[in-house]
């Protein structure tokens, strides 16, 4: 008698999927899946509509990173109204937008590492949902709680100062943005009161990777083979190979290091990368046209980023990342559990990243848009706190919007995210009589280190509706169990 | 010294000069009756009715009723904000408006109205009725979506020589905007730019330049649509 698990909704990620799990009459998983069950459709109702709205309203598939999509566009335009391929804006209009994105970057990552991930690492992922949640983790740690939201909230600020608002802004606009920092803004980020201060967030970011790091070496053996496996890693970096979250070249590694597309230029995409749909899942399996549907597809994101880059262009995110690099020999790290690892020195860079933008006296005056020979078609890549993003527009004569296509970061990690399901059902699964709710917690653990954005920014707190279902060998339910 | 006309709105005393209309007497004494098809300089259509009031206890749109000697005018009553609402959810659901995403957002009139009537969920269902967009014209972008068909620009928006660039084709749910592509492609950018303001909504837009005031430093981001008028009301 085969059964099938169901675990709908998937919780304390963003967005809604759900994860299915056939276990068959010897209690073997002969098959998992991570089914993304919403629909969007951006890319049809675009068309029609004036290019330049694109930041603006295709930013609205998300509520927790739409700074990505705002910027991914606004770059896609940048194309599209002459202003070049990612040199060409003005030190204002690139600084401003970098800042934007560095404070989106950190306010999503702490986001996930202290709201989402914590309550798992802190009570265990087989504790009582009824604490491990947010909730739990503010009553049990208060002081971890606080930073969170503090640290979110600095990002949230430094959004609203180069966006306009905190969610789903209007600072970018094609060929640059739309207003300097004030004085007053500056001095605030630098200098306000403790603990909206720069120099805060560095220091707290520390205090996150220092605390990631104990927990590993407490919990060495689960951290390091947990939904581990090899794969290809991609991601953009800057062409002297450093890690750059707002602009660079494509490079894409395999499991052991080996390069294996080497830093092409994003105008270029559609020439390596390829994308597959399947049956079940609303989202698209992308992969590596050169290699092929089956050993083409890649990780992306923080992980992905650090096993892609050379270093990291700030200091103290630099000393993490060698600690990091010396942890597998220099070799790509293909422990899924490590992302926590990698996303927070990326919170240490991001931080050290915006320290320096905000010394910076273009962010205070200068020219804010540059423009030039307007093209038909632009193509808009970053690294969103997820992982690489694509935005891609062609235009008609009377600047209407005929195509876009996007490439979303969780949608790069749909196939890695369902191997990632498939060991944590394998490892804590098989061979058992009786399938408990921490078990079923380790597959969600396994899916939300990748922190994937189903786009929707819903969140389910404390108790996780979950379905079980039996079936037998004809698909028929024989029995359902619901908690 | 031109005639001064004696009045009452609201039971205030005001005074006017003789000609005015209601919406401008009432301004002149510090008081706010909305608009949205009406522009001063213009002459009235009275088309919106979002300037109704009660004039001797009867319903008239201000902005085509000239003010009168001894006339009691009732406007910021219970019945008539209810009225305005009304109006308001109307234009909302028979539209397409995506407030989210318009790049008239924070300037439009419409939207502020909605905020100034507490507008949260219209009462009446959405028509959701497909509109087309005219992207033809070298220098505006009409989106008929936004349309509230209050005429300001076939009232206001002409050629040296009076003609008008823009018209309303057909009749009842059928009008619609349309504009004249030759005689827009000659406009002027200050010309275009003057189109665009004078739309109370997000339907006539200029083209590649959007969204370049930030959000905070928009019409209504600092005040709310009367209080230019209205007197100061202490918190």
């Amino acid at each position: 008698m085969e059964q099938k698990i169901t675990i709908e909704p998937v919780t304390r990620v963003e967005g809604h999927g759900k994860v299915t799990i056939h276990i068959d009459d010897e209690g073997n998983i002969s098959q998992s899946r991570l089914h993304i069950v919403e629909f969007r459709g951006f890319e049809r109702f675009i068309q029609g509509r004036p290019y330049w709205e694109a930041p603006v309203l295709v930013q609205r598939l998300c509520g927790i990173c739409p700074v990505s999509h705002h910027l991914a566009a606004a770059k896609a335009l940048d194309v599209i109204v002459g202003a070049g391929t990612g040199d060409g804006l003005t030190p204002t209009g690139e600084k401003m937008r970098r800042l934007m994105h560095y404070g989106q970057t950190l306010q999503s990552h702490v986001l996930h590492f202290f709201h989402l991930v914590s309550p798992d690492l802190l009570f265990g992922i087989d504790a009582d949902p009824v604490i491990r949640n947010i909730i739990g983790v503010a009553k049990k740690h208060p002081d971890l709680a606080v930073q969170g939201v503090m640290m979110r909230k600095f990002g949230q600020e430094i959004i609203k100062a180069t966006a306009g608002k905190k969610i789903h802004g209007t600072g970018a606009i094609p060929g640059g943005i739309n207003k300097h920092l004030t004085i007053e803004e500056r001095d605030s980020f630098l200098n306000g009161p403790d603990p909206l201060n720069i120099d805060k967030m560095i220091s707290w970011s520390q205090d996150a990777v220092n605390f990631l790091k104990g927990y590993q070496k407490e919990n060495k053996e689960f951290i390091d083979n947990f939904a581990a496996f090899p794969s290809n890693h991609l991601s953009l970096v800057r062409k002297d190979g450093a890690l750059d979250l707002y602009h660079g070249v494509i490079r894409a590694v395999d499991s052991e290091g080996n390069k294996i597309l080497h830093d092409v230029e994003s105008q270029d995409y559609l020439k390596y990368i390829g994308e597959e749909v399947k049956n079940w899942s609303y989202m698209k399996f992308p992969y590596m046209l050169e290699f092929g549907k089956n050993k083409g597809w890649y990780r992306v994101g923080p992980l992905a980023r650090l096993n892609t880059c050379d270093f990291i262009p700030t200091p103290l995110a630099q000393k993490e990342f060698e600690e990091f690099k010396a942890y597998t020999n220099g070799k790509p790290n293909n422990m899924s559990m490590h992302y926590h690892w990698a996303r927070l020195i990326e919170v240490l860079h991001s931080a050290e990243m915006m320290k320096e933008l905000l010394n910076d006296p273009d962010l205070l005056e200068g020219e804010l848009v540059t423009k030039g020979t307007k093209q038909d078609e632009g193509i808009g890549m970053l690294e969103a706190p997820r992982g690489t993003l694509f935005h891609h527009y062609k235009i008609n004569e009377h600047d209407q919007v005929v195509m876009a296509n996007l490439i979303v970061s969780t949608t790069n990690n749909n196939e890695p995210m369902n191997v990632a399901v498939n060991h944590a059902a394998k490892q804590f699964m098989t061979a058992q009589r009786k399938i408990t709710e921490g078990m079923m917690n380790a597959v969600e653990v396994a899916i939300r280190a990748y922190d994937p954005c189903l786009s929707c920014a819903t969140h389910a707190l404390g108790r996780m509706p979950l379905e079980v279902v039996m079936v037998d060998g004809q698909n028929n339910v024989i029995d359902r169990k619901r908690k | 010294m031109s005639e001064k006309i004696k009045f009452t709105i609201d039971g205030k005393e005001c005074f006017a000069d003789k000609g005015k209309n209601i919406v401008e007497a009432a301004k002149a004494n510090g008081i706010y009756i909305p608009t949205l098809c009406h522009l001063e300089g213009i002459e009235a259509a009275g088309s919106c009715r979002i300037c109704n009031v009660k004039i001797n206890g009867k319903f008239m749109t201000a902005c085509t009723t000239e003010v009168a000697d001894g006339i009691i005018v009732e406007n910021n009553t219970p019945e008539i904000q209810e009225l305005r609402k009304i109006i308001v959810e109307t234009l909302f659901v028979s539209g397409n408006h995506y407030c989210a995403v318009c790049e008239k957002s924070g300037n439009c009139d419409l939207q502020a109205l909605a905020y100034r009537y507490k507008m949260l969920v219209p009462r009446f269902p959405f028509e959701f009725e497909k509109k087309e967009v005219d992207a033809y014209s070298s220098k505006l972008y009409l989106d008929r979506n936004r349309c509230i068909l209050c005429k300001r620009c076939v009232r206001s928006i002409k050629t040296k020589d009076g003609k008008s660039i823009f018209a309303i084709k057909g009749r009842g749910y059928k009008a619609m905007i349309n504009i004249d592509y030759e005689l827009a492609n000659k406009m002027t950018e200050e010309e275009a730019r003057k189109a665009m303001d004078t739309c109370p909504v997000g339907c006539i837009i200029r083209k590649e330049i959007g969204y370049i005031t930030p959000i905070g430093q928009r019409k209504y981001d600092k005040k709310p649509i009367g209080s230019e008028i209205e007197e100061p009301v202490t918190k």
